[in-house]
């Protein structure tokens, strides 16, 4: 463990779990680098058509 | 966010690591881009979308999907295309290849203009190196590149082409020589503004494209007109002006010319060297060419000989038989495969009549009366290769004779005639006479003196002279503005190698041919021979283009894009590197479906109605590619039969290596099904091919139960043998085998691959980089009770990368791993954040409505149909509207800057913004009204785009009327708008988490790690949960080693206080102010809490059936853990041993799968054959849900010998005890007879059944499901917490499960209240509902019907006993407004005159 701590994580990934972590850290008081390698973020989730148990829309 | 990213490398420890990230060129730029599209329309290039799954297209600037974060578009630009690439001049082959695909023929132009003015000339001539290095050859052949520049050409004048804005300036430049290097230059010199004079020395212009190429080839208009258009753009061109006769370059410096470009080509041709050249009848080729070109065509006659094999001897051949030439010859030294000439026209050479006679050498001239007569050659013949690499023609000994002919033409090459240095000094010419120069800028040994074409670089290609003109034009001008001349100019270009993949399914098709005259008529004069293409073929070869590099550079999108966010300057953006410095890293990468291409016995590759079910996902999708209507991708009719095959990808170590179970794929192929009916009605009929149905999640074995029963959804327990089409193509066969053995044939319309989650292997070379564990799956490896931890301290993991998981499973984890990264860098929190700065809001309580109206053009979205600037003088007449304006992009950061500006200086009180859906950007207007000093619910957004021009694109008139009647109707809503407080509220800043089982403890060690003060309250008088039965986990853990860590490392932390035997009596408050009441041996206590975790746990089911408690050796899965951990003697020494499966679960009363019993029973039945490899092993069981990696286990047990036997529901075993011998009765699932098996111990896997504590629902206002689990607040998106603020749920108490997902949860719940908790004050919305206490009826419907528990009756005061509600706690929804039938209840900001007012207006329009 580094003796100086920075207080900013980096998440790799901007699909659902992605975004969740990063969110979840920004709203807790740390800065979030959010890296995704496609032009926007969103994630496989993006492409569902709707979502189980109650069949909303993925989107 | 760092978008289009990679992570390249990572060093340092955890709490400080420094990561470099490689970023990609979005190539435009995403802080102006306001996704408009108009770019994407423009675009002419489209590609397969991959967000579509290759079922729909995309163009090459795109959006993945219309409601992406960021929102910007980007431009995919891989290597530069070959074509463009080979070309010397780099003329832009791609893009104007691309827009005659587009018909947008003048737009072509303009792109080859850009580097050639000569599109017509070199679209004829030019033996099209862009073609060679065409990869459509790959396919079929060369797109036909040349010949569509050509087409170009020939679509548009280019005399009346639009001229580039130029500014003039006063240098003067000096071209010498009219052909295309010179021509080119002079172009791109007048582009620049200089005054440019060409003096040339022959009475036309074009050197030899006019002079050396016949007429056929290139009819002289064709290059008049092109020069003319040169000409156009102010270049002067002197005729019969010769440099070195008439001129020099002292002299043109003299005359005020700053810069000379020496273009003088090579008109000297070369001599034979024979006796008797000078003969009367011998003329070169050159000459020959020229003189008919110039000069009134004088008539050949007789046999006329050409000697040479390049263009110029084709060239004269062809021309000599025009001019009436008995017969022509060509004598080439060589053979036909080495010929220097275009091998077309060679071809057309032989058609025309013309004879080539090879490996033939000119030894001399033959004489007579003066006159040439003949010729005498040696044969040849071939001999070593020579630095050309050509073989080396040799002389035949002995073998002269004479040719007879009447006419002699050496066409064997060009050269530089020095005559034009004639008076001039301090040019350095090579020993062959051409121009020596520096090879990047083109200049002479002489400053200010430049050279190119084929004086520089012998004879040459004309557009190599073209390339070589427009280098010097560029140099000319940095000489004349004294810049470097070299800098950034480096010829040496990266290698061209990564382009837009070939189509796996691609026709190979014919290439068009141009029409030409017959040969006849070809013969008898100089009529142009190749018609050029029609317009059908042109758009036939255009369409064949593979699109090497995607982005064609056409920068049609430049032109359409308003924002100035796509320019030339972004189009050229640089890949670039950024370094981080974080202190934990969170992997949360995802997965890549499995792609069963090669699979034949699937058909996926060849059948298009075999999908996968991502593409089938799509299919249903409403913005999908069939736009959400199910039909065949075969032929697009509606079908009547589909089927699933479960496993493809997974559950496999044969076809595909991937041996785990993906978890998700029985579920989303169910739902799948059940969606399909909604859409296609209940005649459809479905099928799911499967071998376990595994749905162990919360709520799924009850959807499987619906499928089955409500919908009627078939399940096949089978295994697929193939997939094959029927013979009209639209149909499937699909054989299998039944579970008892049988092959059936069954018909499907659509078959659809339920394909596996795996990880892709630029993960796992991410994964070699930080140096983390994989495990066999390639997944990152984590411990059970660490279950978001890689193997590298401080880098965390979440989502599929940790194993093939669901999407409640994937934000569990990813709060976890949130927690796991907030509680290593505790100390740095709120470090690294800023905060916002608080602008003063304006009071304008008590002033007049003074409304400003923004009118967004949304680019052409919605001013291509809407009339934008009569919309906006309309809304400038409404009442209390002092200011209306319509913005190109409403939402664009400079027109934010305008709207505050505008709101301050006109004094504005109220905004309307008509535009796109506030769903995405009211925020964003309502920081800017915020930015102005205006509270930000003095705002009304409506939306005259999606509602409006996008739905009514056909009929514009109306959508204009729309778009007024939408405006006025927000204008009369805003008006009546008044400023809304934000409640602000404290949070307590201590926890209370109740149950110290696994999930309690880590939650509470969680948040007190992370400095909050936690109480854990347990019932019990000691901690652990159900952990302390338990013996060892799927990874082969002891849980109760690991447990006493987990219980030593809370009791030594001094944040938790812990609290045995102690139950919870009372709670009241809401969040951030809860007070509890703690009841511990008689004595109560009060604890005041901002949030609290709900690990309340489950209990195991005590079985009533299967003989349970008639024997001692009938046991459920916990007594056998018992014997375990004991290390039972009796273990090891019995004969045989069974489990039976879903005792208590999966049964009607208690419909859901207890998840982990599967794992647990397979887990100790490998334990057992360690013990006593001798022993015989059964387990009965239903379907095996070793979800995940998980599945290993199951596959080992099978191989270890362990019997699994399959019963159904209605056919369970039967257990019977007498004495101490237990038998088993169960029918055998695949010879369907009874078996009977006699065993030593029974193991029932009982269910896992909640407290189902209504009294501690009732405290909190939480709810449960039918089972007695509690409800989360979103089943995906809110699976650790409660719709009710401040209550947290995880563990047991929410579902059961294993361990990890117990710890994973409750760090997730923990990570959920540190957001709330970490915030120490919250802000309600101003958008609540308010009680009017003199209406209220105090009926109570309010109370129950809100689902945050916002209303309550006052409880003291002058109200007491009517409703009041909690503005913390109120969402907005409007519920108790809809269902208060006193009138009592307001909704702040959408209150009843409002809504009334919108109504008024819009009965006003009607």
């Amino acid at each position: 463990m580094s003796k100086d701590v920075i207080g900013s994580v980096m998440v790799v990934g901007g699909g659902i779990a992605g975004m969740q972590s990063a969110l979840d850290l920004a709203d807790s008081g740390y800065y979030v680098h959010l890296v995704e390698k496609s032009p926007s973020i969103g994630g496989a989730m993006s492409q569902l058509d709707k979502t189980f148990p109650t069949n909303d829309c993925a989107m | 966010m760092h978008t289009l990213s990679e992570v390249t490398e990572v060093s340092g420890t955890a709490g400080n690591f420094n990561v470099t990230l490689h970023e990609d060129a979005r190539y435009i730029d995403i802080n102006k881009c306001t996704g408009c599209g108009d770019c994407a329309a423009a675009c002419p290039v489209s590609l397969p979308s991959l967000f579509e799954q290759g079922l729909g297209e995309r163009k090459a600037t795109y959006r993945p999907y219309a409601q992406a974060v960021p929102g910007a578009y980007s431009i995919t630009k891989k290597d530069r295309s070959p074509c463009t690439n080979a070309c010397p001049d780099h003329v832009n082959a791609h893009a104007y290849v691309a827009l005659v695909a587009q018909k947008k023929y003048p737009e072509a132009l303009e792109v080859i203009k850009r580097t050639l003015p000569l599109p017509g000339v070199i679209g004829r001539v030019c033996p099209h190196p862009c073609e060679d290095a065409c990869r459509r050859q790959e396919v079929d052949a060369p797109v036909s590149i040349c010949t569509l520049k050509r087409f170009v050409a020939d679509q548009v004048d280019i005399e009346n082409s639009p001229i580039p804005e130029i500014t003039p300036r006063q240098e003067k430049v000096a071209v010498i020589g009219a052909g295309p290097a010179g021509l080119t230059a002079a172009y791109f010199l007048a582009i620049d503004g200089f005054q440019v004079t060409i003096f040339e020395a022959l009475p036309v212009g074009g050197g030899m494209l006019r002079v050396g190429i016949p007429d056929y080839r290139l009819p002289p208009a064709v290059l008049e007109k092109e020069i003319r258009a040169i000409q156009r753009l102010g270049v002067k061109i002197q005729y019969d002006t010769a440099l070195g006769r008439d001129i020099t370059v002292d002299s043109l410096m003299a005359d005020g010319f700053e810069s000379v470009y020496l273009a003088v080509g090579a008109h000297a041709s070369m001599k034979l060297n024979i006796p008797g050249e000078d003969t009367e009848g011998v003329i070169t080729g050159v000459r020959f060419l020229r003189e008919s070109a110039l000069y009134e065509r004088k008539q050949a006659s007789g046999h006329v000989v050409i000697v040479g094999g390049g263009d110029v001897a084709i060239d004269a051949a062809r021309s000599a038989t025009r001019m009436g030439a008995d017969n022509v010859t060509i004598l080439y030294r060589r053979t036909r495969a080495e010929m220097p000439a275009r091998n077309e026209e060679i071809e057309d050479a032989i058609e025309e009549g013309i004879h080539i006679d090879f490996l033939m050498a000119p030894q001399e001239v033959v004489a007579e009366n003066g006159k040439v007569s003949g010729l005498k050659c040696l044969r040849m013949e071939l001999g070593q290769p020579d630095e050309s690499g050509r073989r080396r023609p040799v002389p035949i000994e002995g073998s002269e004779f004479v040719v007879a002919c009447d006419m002699i033409i050496p066409a064997i090459g060009q050269r530089v005639n020095p005559a034009f240095l004639e008076g001039t000094s301090g040019i350095e010419l090579t020993k062959w006479n051409t121009i020596v120069t520096d090879t990047i800028s083109c200049e002479t040994s002489r400053s200010g003196v430049f050279a190119g074409g084929d004086a520089q670089s012998g004879p040459w290609i004309a557009i190599g002279a073209v390339a070589a003109g427009r280098r010097a034009a560029e140099s000319i001008r940095r000489y004349i503005d004294k810049e470097d001349l070299k800098q950034g100019r480096d010829p040496i270009e990266p290698p061209q190698k990564n382009f837009n993949p070939i189509p796996e399914k691609i026709e190979p098709q014919f290439r068009e041919q141009m029409a030409r005259i017959p040969v006849a008529e070809r013969v008898s004069g100089f009529t142009e021979v190749e018609k050029g293409f029609t317009e059908e073929q042109a758009l036939t070869e255009a369409g064949k283009c593979l699109n090497c590099m995607v982005c064609c550079e056409c920068f049609e999108c430049v032109k359409a894009c308003g924002a100035d966010a796509l320019t030339l300057a972004t189009h050229m953006d640089k890949p670039h590197s950024t370094e981080l410095n974080v202190g934990a890293i969170i992997l949360a990468p995802g997965f890549a479906p499995y792609d069963p291409s090669g699979l034949d016995f699937y058909g996926f590759d060849t059948l298009p109605n075999v999908v996968t079910s991502m593409q089938y996902e799509r299919m249903l999708s409403a913005s999908g590619p069939f736009g959400g209507h199910l039909v065949r991708p075969s032929d697009h009719q509606e079908p009547k039969k589909i089927g699933w095959i479960q496993c493809v990808g997974s559950r496999d170590q044969n076809k595909c290596n991937n041996s785990y179970c993906s978890s998700v794929c029985c579920m989303y192929a169910i739902k799948e099904a059940v969606i399909s009916k909604e859409h296609a009605g209940e005649d459809l009929e479905c099928a799911i091919f499967f071998m376990d149905m595994r749905t162990p999640g919360k709520e799924f074995e009850r959807f499987y139960e619906t499928a089955k029963g409500k919908h009627g959804i078939r399940f096949e327990r089978s295994r697929i043998h193939t997939i094959e089409q029927t013979d009209d193509g639209n149909q499937l066969t699909v054989r299998y085998f039944t579970e008892d053995g049988r092959l059936v044939d069954e018909i499907f319309d659509i078959m659809v691959l339920s394909i596996g989650l795996e990880t892709p292997p630029d993960l796992v070379d991410l994964a070699r980089r930080l140096d983390i564990d994989l495990t066999p799956g390639n997944f990152a490896r984590t411990d059970i009770f660490n279950p978001v931890a890689t193997s590298k301290d401080g880098i965390f993991v979440c989502g599929a990368f940790q194993g093939p998981k669901d999407i409640p499973q994937s934000v569990i984890d990813a709060s976890a791993a949130a927690s796991a990264a907030g509680e290593l860098l505790a100390t740095a929190r709120n470090t690294m954040t800023k905060t916002k700065e608080i602008i003063p809001e304006t009071n304008i309580v008590g002033e007049r409505p003074r409304i400003g109206v923004f009118v967004c053009k949304c680019g052409s979205n919605i001013a291509g149909v809407v009339d934008v600037p009569s919309v906006r003088e309309y809304a400038e007449s409404l009442p209390y509207v002092d200011y209306a304006a319509d913005n190109m992009y409403t939402c664009s950061q400079d027109t934010q800057d305008m709207m505050t500006q505008i709101i301050k200086e006109q004094h504005l009180n109220r905004v309307v913004v008509a535009a796109c859906t506030p769903k995405t950007h009211e925020p964003l207007f309502q920081e800017t009204l915020v930015n102005a000093g205006l509270n930000k619910y003095l705002f009304e957004m409506t939306n005259i785009r999606n509602q409006d021009s996008w739905v009514h694109k056909n009929n514009p008139e109306l959508a204009t009327e729309k778009a007024k009647d939408l405006i006025r109707m927000a204008v009369a809503k805003v008006a009546l708008m008044e400023p809304l407080v934000e409640t602000e509220l404290s949070i307590n800043q201590t926890a209370m988490v109740l149950g110290g089982g696994i999930a309690g403890m880590t939650a509470a060690q969680s948040l007190a790690v992370q400095g909050y003060e936690t109480h854990l309250i347990e019932r019990n008088d000691y901690l652990g949960g159900q952990a302390v039965n338990l013996f060892h986990t799927s990874q082969g853990d002891k849980v109760q080693e690991k447990l006493a860590d987990v219980i030593r490392t809370v009791e030594a932390n001094d944040n938790i206080k812990i609290h045995l035997n102690t139950e919870l009596t009372h709670v009241d408050g809401f969040v951030g102010n809860f007070v509890s009441t703690l009841a511990s041996g008689g004595q109560s206590e009060e604890l005041e809490h901002g949030i609290a975790v709900l690990a309340t746990g489950a209990t195991p089911y005590i079985p009533t059936e299967y003989a349970y408690g008639q024997a001692p050796n009938i046991l459920t899965s916990l007594e056998l853990d018992q014997k375990l951990i004991a290390d039972d003697p009796m273990l090891k020494t019995m004969n045989a041993a069974a489990f039976i499966q879903c005792v208590g679960s999966r049964e009607p009363d208690r419909p859901y799968c207890s998840r982990v019993c599967c794992t647990h029973s397979i887990e100790n039945a490998l334990e057992l054959k360690k013990r006593n490899p001798d022993m015989n092993v059964y387990i009965l069981y239903r379907d095996i849900r070793t979800y995940g990696e998980k599945e290993y286990l199951y596959k080992a047990a099978r191989e270890q010998g362990v019997i699994f036997i399959r019963y159904s529901l209605n056919n369970k075993p039967v257990v019977s005890a007498t004495g101490g011998a237990i038998t088993l009765k169960v029918t055998d699932h695949v010879l369907g007879l009874p078996v009977e098996l006699s065993v030593d111990m029974v193991t029932l896997a009982t269910a896992i059944i909640p407290y189902a504590d209504e009294k501690l629902a009732n405290f909190f206002k939480v709810p449960m499901n039918e089972d007695g689990f509690f409800i989360e607040k979103h089943a995906k998106l809110g699976p650790s917490e409660f719709a009710t603020d401040g209550a947290f749920l995880c563990g047991m108490a929410h579902y059961p499960k294993p361990i990890d997902e117990s710890i994973a949860q409750a760090k997730a719940a923990s990570s959920r209240a540190v957001t709330l908790l970490s915030q120490k004050t919250i802000f309600s919305s101003g958008t609540i509902a308010q009680v009017d206490p003199m209406k209220c009826a105090a009926c109570g419907v309010c109370v129950s019907i809100c689902p945050y528990s916002a209303p309550s009756f006052a409880a003291e005061g002058r109200f007491a006993g009517k409703a009041e509600i909690n503005p913390v706690l109120c969402k907005g929804c409007g519920l108790c407004v809809a269902s208060c039938r006193s009138g009592a209840i307001h909704l702040k900001g959408f209150d009843t005159d409002q809504i009334f007012s919108q109504i008024f207006e819009l009965d006003a329009a009607v």
